[in-house]
């Protein structure tokens, strides 16, 4: 008897070569049933061609991946059925309106009347009801980017990829689209997000991989790669425009307008021995803050290459 | 209906509500087109006779290869056209994602366009009756060779449309060889009045076959067998639909 897989997604060893250029490097790494899972990287990391792979769009030059057991070449219509992708781009189809499109889509996956009541309600969680008729031509940008999520969900897919759908939209819409996606979250659809603003993966993400040319640099739950991150910062401004011993000269990350920012290792730089170096040169302070790393502080350490976190699998 | 079926049915609806929703474009402006040709080449060809097609007028004789190839032309124009519009405007990831597979895609571009090349041939012969009603002699050998033909150009759109990677590579392909190939294939004189070289070169033309199978499909008579016509179209559109197929299946130049 066949078990149903764990994993929502399974990426095995996938290779993709342009010529020369290796745009992954044999990437491997599983997403659980359920999971909220960030993949991250900066741009030309190799996470659109990943993502293209796992939608069909692209084909891997060596490796394998499945959704839900089932495998995307050799099964695909099984696979692809199992799967919504919010593509990267503002792509529309211009003959048709909002309704026909998503209705469109539906049929392609083998949906047919039965999810119009869905297409009403995302129309209405979208805010897209006013719309329903125009033709997709005379959307604005945003609006469209709703269509692409609407259509990417119209056949309600247990698993979401969502390709920076945030970028370049109003607040408002960031709003909308967090809100629908926890709610699917919690229904149990796994969400998979790629973006550029940390802060949201940080916030929506339980676990993270971080990708960067062409390979997996981190792969780990959100919280455990914060706390692995060895350093917190401590910003100084000082009294009477005063200049810092020579001692903490090598911590300065950051200096702008009289206000240092230090970069403390938590064992071999404790705060008080800040304090005592400064108060030992005669200088007062000012303002003082602490602020805890966050994600953009380990994705800039890790895609920068100077990094000795190991990727854990 | 399973979910398959469903998917092909629904890419299908899709294709024909494209060109239906610029018909003006799609059927009406290609008919406008042939009736000028018509009235042009019979107001000035008037009273001659053709070789070898006793009894038939210019006109008579002239309007089944004008509707032949204008079904040509928009089969043809049909599935590129759909194809390269997708690719640019980027689209077209809306069906690569879905679980739809090659023979979906062929069946339902190819289907699209015969509904097109139905659309255009009736409108053509609808307006064309007031002036020359034409006999339908062997209907069977007509529906045989309109299917053949229009799936034949459908499939060689769908080649073009996916080796395409801009508006004018499909406009490069039309104009150097559907153009040229459609109107050197016997639509405006039997093959019988041309010099031995060309009478010959004609003999290797597919779109030759086309044009005149379909008027045989009308008189009961043509330059070549039927036999012949059907087994050159029949085997341009196995050869055509393989190629098309095989770039499906391996997703060449679509999934990179």
């Amino acid at each position: 008897m066949n078990t149903p897989s764990p994993d929502a997604l399974v990426i095995d060893e996938v290779r993709k070569s342009y010529g020369s250029l290796q745009a992954l490097k044999g990437v491997s790494f599983s997403i659980r049933r359920g999971e909220f899972f960030g993949l991250l990287g900066p741009n030309g990391a190799g996470k659109s061609t990943l993502i293209s792979i796992i939608a069909g769009l692209t084909r891997a030059s060596s490796g394998r991946v499945a959704v839900l057991g089932h495998d995307t070449v050799a099964d695909f219509r099984t696979a692809r059925r199992q799967l919504g992708v919010v593509p990267q781009e503002l792509v529309f189809d211009p003959f048709f309106n909002v309704v026909d499109m998503l209705r469109i889509q539906a049929g392609y996956y083998g949906c047919g009347e039965e999810v119009w009541p869905w297409i009403d309600e995302m129309l209405e969680r979208l805010d897209l009801k006013a719309k329903r008729g125009a033709s997709m031509r005379a959307l604005s940008g945003g609006m469209k980017r709703r269509v692409l999520i609407a259509q990417a969900l119209v056949h309600k897919p247990p698993v979401v990829i969502l390709d920076e759908p945030t970028a370049g939209v109003d607040v408002e819409l960031r709003r909308t689209l967090w809100s629908f996606m926890r709610d699917l979250h919690s229904q149990g659809t796994t969400v998979v997000l790629t973006t550029h603003y940390l802060e949201e993966a940080q916030e929506m993400c339980s676990r993270i991989a971080i990708l960067d040319k062409g390979e997996v640099k981190a792969l780990e739950p959100t919280a455990q790669l914060l706390a692995r991150h060895p350093f917190r910062f401590l910003r100084l401004k000082l009294a009477n425009g005063g200049l810092l011993p020579e001692s903490l000269r090598g911590l300065v990350a950051s200096e702008a307008e009289g206000v240092v920012e230090l970069k403390l290792d938590v064992k071999a730089n404790p705060i008080g021995g800040v304090f005592d170096a400064l108060r030992n040169a005669g200088l007062a302070i000012e303002d003082v803050h602490t602020r805890e790393p966050d994600l953009e502080d380990i994705f800039i350490e890790l895609t920068r290459g100077d990094a000795s976190l190991e990727p854990t699998r | 209906m399973s979910p398959d079926q469903r998917g092909f049915s629904t890419l299908l609806k899709k294709e024909i509500m494209r060109f239906w929703a610029v018909l003006a474009q799609t059927v009406t402006a290609p008919v406008i087109t042939a009736l000028l040709y018509l009235l042009v080449f019979a107001q000035a060809l008037q009273g001659r006779s053709v070789n070898g097609y006793d009894g038939l007028s210019y006109t008579e004789f002239l309007v089944p290869g004008l509707v032949m190839m204008t079904v040509i032309q928009n089969a043809f124009a049909n599935t590129s056209s759909s194809l390269i519009q997708s690719k640019v405007m980027g689209n077209i990831v809306f069906t690569l994602m879905a679980p739809l597979g090659p023979l979906d895609w062929f069946g339902a571009y190819v289907i699209a366009a015969l509904v097109r090349s139905v659309l255009v041939a009736l409108a053509m012969l609808a307006v064309t009756w007031f002036f020359v009603p034409l006999p339908v002699r062997e209907p069977g050998a007509l529906l045989a060779v309109f299917t053949l033909s229009a799936a034949t150009l459908a499939a060689l759109g769908l080649i073009a449309g996916i080796l395409a990677q801009k508006f004018d590579h499909i406009a490069a392909f039309t104009n150097f060889f559907i153009t040229p190939l459609s109107f050197l294939s016997g639509v405006f004189y039997s093959v019988h009045s041309l010099p031995p070289f060309w009478f010959t070169a004609s003999h290797f033309n597919p779109f030759f076959y086309m044009i005149d199978g379909f008027r045989y499909g009308f008189f009961g008579q043509a330059d070549v067998p039927i036999f012949q016509s059907l087994l050159w179209i029949a085997g341009a559109f196995v050869a055509v639909s393989a190629v098309a197929l095989w770039m499906l299946v391996t997703g060449y130049k679509m999934r990179r």
